[in-house]
This record gives C-alpha cells, structure tokens and sequence, in this order.
C-alpha cells in the first residue's frame, strides 16, 4: 500500500476548481480513486452531481480521457470503450497501456444503470465501475433510490405527518454483483483512504470486471456539517451500516473490523434526513433500523468466515 | 465466400451482414430483433469464424448497444450497429447523443412499425421517429441499394466535414428477408473504397499524447446553442459529401445513386413521392398509365437526411398534382411525417403542385398496384380540376 | 471570471474540451470561512492532503506547504482530520 507521501508524489487527475458542494463527498472519492490508479486511465462518468459539477464546459476538472454520455449507461458506454481498446490493440493500432474506470451514482448504479451495469459486468469486460454512493438522486434534488436508508427522508419520500420516510430497506448492490461472478467486488469510504486505495489498485488490476461501492456523504442530502465529511463515513463502519469487505473470486473477506460496534444512532444523529426518527412515535423503526443492520452484520461474517 | 465482385443471390440482411463484413469494423455492438436479427446473427458468425477482426459486444439492450458504439466511436475505433422498430425506439435517447457527440457511427436499420400493437413487419414510423436525430438517413429500394448504401454510409459518416452517424434502412421483411439478385463487390473494392479510419482526436490518441480531452461536459445556456449549430452545419455540409461520395461510388463500380430518383417526371404532371421498396410496384403503375396516355412519373426519396430540398423544388414544383406516399402517421390530426417537409420545400415557389397524403402500408399492409392506380385516379383528379377535396387519405385500410 | 466566449465556427467540434482545465475556474470565492495552517503544530502527516475534495491544500515534497486559497471553498473537513489541531478555521473578511 503505497504511503500518502507517495500519493502525493502521484499527478492529480481529479483537479481543483470543479463545482461540487464544499465538502462533498463525491469529491474526495474521486481525488482518492484517481490517486490510487498508478497507470494511464480512461474514465467514463454517469449523469448526476459528479458528472455535472467537473465538467461544466469549458472547464473539466478531469486531466485524464473522460467522457460522458448519459444517466444509465456508464458500463455500457466504457464497455465500448475496452471493445474499442481491445480491437485496435489487437490490430497493432495503439501501442498505449490503459485502464478503464466507470463512475456513477447510487441511481445510476442501484436503479436506472443496473441493467446496463449487470450487461457490462456478465461481459467481464475488463473495467472497474465505482458507485459513489450518496444513497439518493441528489444532482435532481434529493430524491429516493434503491440505495436510500430505511426512514431517511428524501423529497420523494418526505417524512410527513403519516409516512416516516422511506419504508424500504436500501438493497443489497454488492450481493447482486457477487452473483455475476466477477473477480472484485468491495465495499470502501474515503475516511478509510488506506482500504479505499488499496482496493482500487485491486481492483483495477483483478483482470476482468471490478465493482466497489464506495459511501459517498452529501453535506446537502444528507444534510450533515461539512467538516464531518470523513468522520461520518468512518462511524458509517463503526456502526458496521456500512462494513468494509472485499470480495475475491467470490471470497468475502473483512477488510476491517470495528473494535467495539457502536449503535446506529450515532450515525443517524448526525444527519438531519433522519431527524424524525428521534421522535417517540417512530421509537418502533429505529429499533427496525439497528435490526436490519446487525442483521446484515451477522450474514457479513458468516460469509466471511464459510469463505 | 468466395462469391466476391459478381452476382449472387442475397436477402437484404444477408446484403447487410456481408457488407458489415467487408467493411469489417473495429467495433460491432448489437441486440437482436425483429427482423434485423440475422443481421447480428450473420455477424456473430463471422467473428466466430474469424472472417473479420471486429471486437463484438452483444449488448443486454440496444440502448446499451448504442451505448457500447459512443464509448468505442470516441476510442477512435470504427463502429457499427443495427436494428429495427423498438430497438430503435429503447435507443432513442442515444441517437441524440451519437450526433450530438459527433462520432460516425453507422446503423443498419431495418424499418419496421413501432408498437402498439405489437407488430413485426413494416413500416418507416421507427426512423421518421428519429428524424430530428441528428443522424443522417439513407432509404434502400432494394437489396442492391441496401448493400451499397451502407458502404457509402462509413464514407459519409467519417468525413472530416461531416462527422455525423449515418443510419441505411431496408423496409422490414419486403427487403430484409427477400431473396434477391445483386453484385457484390470484392472485400479488396470496400476496403479500398472506404479506406482507413480518418485521424481525429479520440480519447485513446489524447491518452498517448498526454494530452486529455473532456467529452460530452454539461454545456449551460453558454454553450449548447454553438454546439448544436455545428450539428446543423455538419448536417448542410453532408449534403455535398454525400453527393462527392455516391459519384466516386458510381465512377469505381458504375453504379450511380442520388438525393432522389426521378422516374418519367420530365413531361409529367401529376406524380407520387415514395421511399423505399414501394418505388418499384410505384414505378410499374407509371408505366402503365403512361402507355395509357397519362403523363403520370414517380420521385424516389434516397436520402431523407439532409433533406434534399434543391432535388423536390426542381422536379416537383412543375407538376400540377403531387401524392406524398408516408408509410408512417403523424398522428397530429393532419398528416404524415413527410408531406409538410415536402410542402415546406414547395412553399415559396411561384408555381407549385397541389399536394395530397397518402398514408399507406402500415404494419406491413400490402401496398398493391391497384393502391397506387388509386391515389394516381385521386391525384390526376385534382390536376384537372386544380382542386382539392381532402388533404389526406388512408390508403389501403378497411373503411 | 471573465471567460471569452467563442462563436460555433471557433468552438471546437463536439463537446470535446481540454482535460484539467477547470484548474482555470477559481472557486475560492465561495468561502465564508478559511483555514488557517500552524506550521509549528504540522506534523506532514498529510491526512488534510487526502481529505480535501477540492485538491486545495498544496504538498511539496511529502510536506504540507500551503492551502491554496484559489480553490478552497472552507468546508473545515481539513480542520476535523487533523490529529495536530494544526489547522484553524476562521471568518473569511477577518
Ligand atoms: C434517463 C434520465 N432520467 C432522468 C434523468 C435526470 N437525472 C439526472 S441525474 C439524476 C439523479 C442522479 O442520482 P445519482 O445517480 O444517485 O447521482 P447523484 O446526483 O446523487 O450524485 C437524475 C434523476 C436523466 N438525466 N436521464
Ligand atoms: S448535492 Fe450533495 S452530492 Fe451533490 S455536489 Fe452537493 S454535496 Fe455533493
Ligand atoms: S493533517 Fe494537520 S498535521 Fe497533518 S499535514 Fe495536515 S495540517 Fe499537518
Ligand atoms: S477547508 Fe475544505 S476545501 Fe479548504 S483546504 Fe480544507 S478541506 Fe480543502
Ligand atoms: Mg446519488
């Protein structure tokens, strides 16, 4: 794993002067996965905040080959891209090394990209895609995806005097593109820049297709504090909401284990879309909320440990 | 094959694939569907077997396949597609970013009514849908025309001035599955014809020079206006293009293509405009009225993108009755797709012909000589009498 | 910022432009508040450096060397990571 004084020896291709939110996660995200690629890149990115806040024309915060073309169809246009590699690489056409990485956020990953994502992947064409997962449609204005939490409340499912936010259960992205039998999936947060780079080199180097989904915050979505940023993706693990795992082959393995777990509300107190879960009458779905997550915790390991 | 540069007997998707063949593209990525699957199908075969050095993606959708041509085509690799109907159609909103990205792409289509209901033969409702895609369209009449236009296609699409993705089109089933004699030319005549792929910056060629390009940013009120003017002038500029290359075609292989195809137009005075394999059994109903003494022709739209507005005023605007044979529906309470571009084209003239609407033909209803003996009894009416009495007819559907 | 805007026969074809050159789109006005660096207190461990979304804190040599004023936009994520408290945030007009 390389040091951060070594990534800092590293060209930036995620550079200044992009319009994301202060302290938007997607930001930091992009900076750490663009320093952890040690090999020329090109990127493709799906329709949403990333996407619309680094490429305002004429400024691109992207000194590496990018390219968008719309919100559902990131694989799929970077598929065509490696077809592109592969054949004039075959044909002595380029001489060029490259890698190649997709972006897209949790709705044009979980939802609307999940076909051409699921396409991409049973292809095994050979490319690394990275949900930068802020759990909701926020380029539109916060509304609620497959990768919303149970009771947050998005503009389209506002906490209101009946309904207490969302009443699904985020899903389970990972699991599904383990079941595509690709070599690399993984879990990451850039509060763990060390795991996050680790894994990207990983990933990017496995051979076939590569998934991480990688917990992205939104200061505005979320809404939390800005400095917050890093540490709420860090109590996000803490609390295992979001363990960190990685998926070898179709080996799970714990890529850290928290020390002592910490209870949900330590992170869902920090974030207004969950304000009113804090009210007694919704007492009933916090308690369904830490459920869900020692649920999904206890599967986690026995994964890890059948492996 | 071994059938290379004479006759042989081909269907139009057979015509498609073994054009798709000698073009032999870099990057081939498709979805299957009616009745343009032997198209992939064919293809496929020819990767398996080694016949071409294309990287093929068999796409989970034909959004994703045209998807999968936009990232290849801004590698820089030449790249093909081809489809029909709904897979048009589930590709529509990457058609607009295709032309808009300016990467030439090149799409066999084969034309086909657009549910519902759920119909699999044809009609041109899938590609007029695209009209205002940005992509420029060729019709086919026959076979022969389908495999000649997708080859001119590649040439069309690249050039430097043009840079535009090119859709050819056969009319499903009639064309696509028809048996039909025509002349192949030898892999070595495409591949000189076409020639190698013409430099441009791609996202590959800036990655070798270290020096990246963006493409496809968010252009605000600043900048799409500006951009979306470049399309329009690619798409003028592809009109001389495509001329330039139907002549080099003409002169290599002696076979010579325009805009339109006049037919018996020259003394005539009341005629139809038709596209596509309808032109044939149209052309038979002029020469039997003509040896009845009517001074009846036929105009045949080729190139639908650009529309060839120079071509309609000079052959048309002399007549005195025109039927405009849409097989597609406006379904605006008025008219098909092409009669207001026809009339629009005709307005300013100082003499023009009446106009009339004939919407025929869909979902492959069988458009018969006596259809057409019909609308030219309508049209010959209306140049007598220099009157109208209806706009529109539907041609050929129970009443 | 005044950019100059070209015409669609200036403009180059497609929406393709230059990689990077967001570096000329300043985005240090948008900060009501900054930070402010105690280099007695820096240990260069640079977890401020990895933590910033807009790439604004400048690193020389494996060392902290400054915050780049010209695309900070004063979120205090810098300020929160750093185990030194080696970095202050203050008003912006102070
Ligand atoms: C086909 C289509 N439907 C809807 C939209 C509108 N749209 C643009 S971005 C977006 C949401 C993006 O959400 P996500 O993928 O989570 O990225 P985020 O903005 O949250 O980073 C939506 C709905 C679109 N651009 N294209
Ligand atoms: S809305 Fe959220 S995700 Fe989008 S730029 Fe702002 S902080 Fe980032
Ligand atoms: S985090 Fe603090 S101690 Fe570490 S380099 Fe930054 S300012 Fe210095
Ligand atoms: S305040 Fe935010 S933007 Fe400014 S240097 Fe610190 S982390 Fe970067
Ligand atoms: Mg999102």
């Amino acid at each position: 794993m390389p040091t951060l004084k070594e990534l800092s020896s590293r060209p930036e291709r995620f550079v200044s002067g992009h319009r994301l939110c202060p302290g938007c996660g997607a930001g930091i995200v992009a900076r750490q996965v663009m320093l952890a690629i040690n090999k020329p890149v090109v990127v493709g990115c799906a329709t949403g905040c990333l996407e619309v806040s680094s490429t305002i024309f004429p400024y691109s915060a992207w000194k590496t080959p990018w390219v968008h073309s719309a919100f559902e169809n990131a694989a799929a246009t970077i598929s065509g891209a490696v077809a592109a590699y592969q054949s004039l690489k075959k044909q002595g056409r380029i001489s060029q090394e490259a890698v190649f990485v997709a972006f897209g956020g949790d709705g044009g990953t979980y939802d609307i990209g999940l076909q051409s994502l699921s396409g991409a992947a049973e292809r095994g064409h050979r490319m690394l895609y990275i949900c930068y997962d802020n759990q909701a449609y926020m380029n539109t204005g916060i509304q609620r995806s497959s990768a919303t939490p149970l009771g947050a409340h998005t503009t389209t499912s506002p906490a209101g005097r009946v309904l207490p936010g969302k009443l699904q259960h985020s899903k389970d992205l990972p699991a599904i593109m383990v079941a595509h039998g690709i070599p690399y999936v993984a879990t990451a947060v850039p509060g763990r820049w060390n795991d996050l780079v680790t894994k990207v080199d990983k990933a990017v180097n496995c051979g076939g297709f590569a998934f991480m989904d990688i917990l992205s915050p939104c200061r505005l979505g979320w809404p939390h504090e800005p400095a917050l940023t890093m540490e709420i993706t860090r109590l996000a693990v803490e609390t295992c909401i979001w363990p960190l795992y990685e998926v070898v082959e179709g080996k799970y393995r714990l890529t850290y284990r928290p020390k002592e777990k910490k209870p949900v509300t330590e992170w869902l107190k920090l974030q207004r879309r969950f304000s009113h879960l804090f009210k007694p009458e919704n007492a009933s779905l916090l308690e369904e909320f830490q459920k869900s997550i020692d649920r999904g915790w206890e599967q986690l390991l026995k994964k890890c440990e059948s492996a | 094959m071994g059938q290379n540069g004479k006759k042989v007997a081909k269907t139009g998707n057979e015509a498609f694939a073994e054009a798709m063949r000698q073009i032999n593209p870099d990057v081939v990525a498709a979805y299957p569907i009616t009745p343009a699957t032997e198209i992939v199908q064919i293809f496929s075969q020819f990767v398996a077997d080694g016949a071409v050095k294309t990287e093929f993606v068999p796409a989970e959708s034909e959004h994703s396949a045209m998807s999968a041509c936009i990232g290849a085509s801004a590698c820089g690799a030449r790249s093909m597609t081809g489809t029909s109907a709904q897979g048009l159609a589930l590709m529509w909103e990457m058609l607009y970013i295709a032309a808009g990205l300016r990467l030439p792409i090149v799409m066999a289509v084969v034309n086909r009514a657009l549910s519902a209901p759920i119909n699999i033969h044809c009609d041109h409702s899938d590609t007029m849908g695209a009209r205002d895609a940005g992509w420029i369209q060729i019709f086919s009449e026959n076979v022969q025309e389908a495999y000649d236009n997708l080859i001119q296609a590649v040439r069309i699409a690249e050039h430097p001035e043009v840079r535009l993705p090119v859709m050819a089109t056969t009319d499903g089933f009639i064309l696509s599955h028809c048996l039909e004699t025509m002349e192949m030319l030898s892999d070595e005549q495409v591949r000189q014809f076409i020639g190698p792929v013409p430099a441009r910056e791609n996202l590959l060629s800036s990655l070798e020079n270290n020096r990246p390009i963006t493409l496809g940013a968010l252009d605000l009120q600043d900048y799409y206006f500006e951009h979306r003017r470049q399309v329009a002038e690619a798409m003028v500029k592809a009109g001389p293009v495509i001329s330039g290359v139907a002549e080099e075609f003409g002169q290599r292989f002696g076979r010579t293509y325009g805009f339109v195809e006049p037919y018996r137009l020259d003394d005539a005075e009341v005629a139809v405009v038709v596209m596509g394999s309808t032109t044939g059994t149209a052309r038979e109903v002029v020469d039997k009225l003509r040896s009845a003494g009517q001074k009846v022709g036929v105009l045949k739209i080729r190139v639908f993108r650009p529309f060839p507005v120079e071509e309609i005023v000079r052959t048309l605007s002399p007549l005195k009755a025109v039927g405009i044979m849409d097989r597609a529906d406006g379904l605006n309470a008025f008219c098909g797709p092409l009669y207001p571009e026809i009339s629009a084209a005709l307005y300013d003239e100082a003499s023009r012909p009446k106009l009339v609407d004939f919407i025929y033909g869909l979902g492959g209803r069988d458009v018969s000589p006596a259809n057409i003996e019909e609308i030219f009894s309508d049209l010959l009416q209306v140049a007598r009498t220099g009157k109208k009495n209806f706009n529109l007819k539907y041609t050929g559907v129970r009443e | 910022m005044e950019e100059k805007k070209a015409t669609w026969k200036e403009l180059p074809e497609a929406d393709v432009l230059e990689g990077g050159s967001s570096l000329q789109f300043k985005t240090g006005n948008w900060r009501s508040s900054k930070p402010l660096h105690h280099m007695d207190k820096c240990i260069h461990c640079l977890l401020c450096w990895i933590a910033c979304p807009d790439g604004a804190i400048v690193v020389k040599e494996g060392r902290f060397l400054a915050i780049n004023e010209d695309y900070c936009k004063g979120c205090g994520i810098c300020a929160h990571e750093c185990p030194k408290k080696a970095i202050e945030m203050i008003l912006e007009n102070k």
